[in-house]
């Protein structure tokens, strides 16, 4: 990103964030009434439902609160109300929050009931909302942004266009000491040994191909066939054909990139760099782990055209496949379409998408945000207990 | 004459359509970063972002796309054919 700056908010940790959201954070599926209760109430701020949280354990329930933790502690969110349905649980998330030096509210429904929780949960938002409101936008340095990437509903465009002009973008962040996410597991099968001689730190590297192995494990002890699934449907109506297919094209998203390290599920980087992130290849919940390891903004090239957003991140949305610019054009920020037909140049396309990232920072709306997709799923790792 | 496809690596046998390609026409096809065209007669019709054979692939063959295998063809394919789940499969999962 050279030595661009843009207008964003620096938080109590240090993190660089380009949105000022105070978001009410339920803690479990039947909190979920009294977060949209205050949200109905206070408007400015947003509720995140979500269907999980209980009876949860092992693994599966340390995502759960990473996750949710991961969320609130995003430098997009200025503040945080959580809501749970009984005390113990809601602090876990809380504290952790608030030990950033967030300003963090947390309220039980247990004992008090939905409507008094409401109450002095609404009258705690509305403070910290009026706070948010005071905070301005300072010039800060877009290497300081953790920027993630993902495709979705891709065609053989976005090999041949989108994802590569992506890649131009993640060698020029990584080159100018910024930071760049990219993941999606299982879509990288037939393409996991170029990732992996990307990674020179043999220790991140191994890491790699253990979460590898451990994400493609569950799907090759089902022995299904995944036609239609992974690949998707669209995705074979716009001709990818194979896995392997898909992910060749997935990978052009890194450009020639040596990759600096591996990451959990919702684990944040600690350092500048080119990371891969071990995540659901479905958008949604790969943009929401991508979220909680604290990305400010999303990369996301389709090509048949899915259309996601997220509540907290905005997400800047390409394509290089000329009939879904103009079936789909209201969710497509850069139209990317000139490079399959070599009239733009992977450079040229680069330099737009970096003037997007800028102006995205600095508080321009993106389609998905202006067309309300609020997408936060959370990834179950078992079943509840 | 117009592009109709664009081939990502030197050693693959099948390109990407950038526009529908009609049956019966001659076709030009080009690399990204390489000055080499390639002319193509079609023999299927092939919509954009479709693949089509630019070498004979023989049933059991691997496709290549971006200079990897990405499955293997379960059929013989001529040139100017079209490339797609009908006849090509992946080797990876089930």
């Amino acid at each position: 990103m050279l030595n661009r700056t843009f207008f964003g908010y620096r938080r109590a940790d240090g993190r660089v964030g380009v949105r000022n959201h105070v978001i009410i954070l339920p803690i479990d599926d039947i909190s979920n009434a009294a977060c949209e209760g205050v949200a109905a109430l206070v408007p400015g701020v947003m509720a995140l439902s979500h269907p999980y949280g209980r009876i949860q354990f092992g693994p599966d329930l340390d995502l759960h609160f990473l996750t949710l933790i991961g969320t609130g502690l995003n430098p997009n969110v200025a503040a945080v109300v959580v809501i749970g349905i009984e005390p113990k649980w809601t602090a876990r998330v809380a504290d952790a929050i608030a030990a950033s030096g967030k300003p963090v509210a947390q309220f039980h429904i247990e004992g008090t009931g939905d409507l008094k929780t409401i109450q002095k949960a609404a009258r705690a938002a509305m403070t910290l909302l009026q706070n948010a409101s005071e905070l301005q936008r300072e010039e800060l340095p877009m290497t300081d942004l953790v920027i993630s990437s993902k495709c979705g509903e891709s065609d053989t465009t976005s090999g041949l266009g989108s994802n590569p002009t992506l890649g131009k973008v993640a060698e020029r962040v990584r080159e100018s000491g910024g930071t760049y996410l990219f993941g999606e597991t299982s879509e990288l099968t037939g393409g996991e040994d170029i990732v992996a001689a990307r990674i020179s730190d043999p220790v991140q590297r191994a890491k790699f191909e253990r979460l590898f192995k451990e994400h493609t494990d569950v799907i090759l002890a089902q022995q299904a066939d995944l036609m239609g699934s992974q690949p998707t449907e669209g995705n074979i109506a716009g001709g990818l054909s194979t896995i392997e297919e898909k992910a060749l094209g997935n990978i052009q998203k890194i450009g020639k990139a040596q990759i600096d390290g591996v990451l959990e599920m919702g684990e944040a980087p600690t350092a500048h760099g080119l990371f891969f992130m071990d995540t659901s290849s479905a958008a949604a919940e790969s943009v929401t782990l991508f979220a909680a390891g604290g990305a400010a903004v999303h990369l996301f090239t389709t090509g048949q055209g899915n259309i996601i957003g997220n509540p907290i991140v905005p997400v800047i949305k390409l394509t290089a496949n000329p009939r879904t610019v103009a079936g789909m054009e209201e969710h497509i920020d850069l139209d990317v379409s000139a490079t399959i037909r070599l009239e733009e140049t992977l450079a040229e396309a680069g330099e737009h998408l970096i003037d997007l990232i800028q102006a995205t920072a600095s508080g321009r709306l993106t389609a998905a945000e202006l067309l309300n997709h609020r997408e936060f799923v959370l990834t179950r790792l078992h079943r509840t207990a | 004459m117009q592009l109709s496809f664009l081939l990502h690596h030197e050693s693959d046998n099948v390109g990407v359509a950038v526009e529908d390609i009609a049956a019966g026409s001659e076709v030009l096809g080009r690399y990204r970063d390489q000055p080499e065209e390639m002319h193509i007669s079609m023999l299927e019709a092939v919509p954009l972002g479709h693949k089509l054979a630019t070498r004979a692939i023989s049933s059991g063959e691997d496709v290549i796309e971006y200079g990897v295998t990405i499955g293997a063809a379960t059929q013989d394919i001529a040139v100017g054919q079209a490339v797609h789940v009908h006849n090509l499969k992946g080797k990876r999962w089930y």
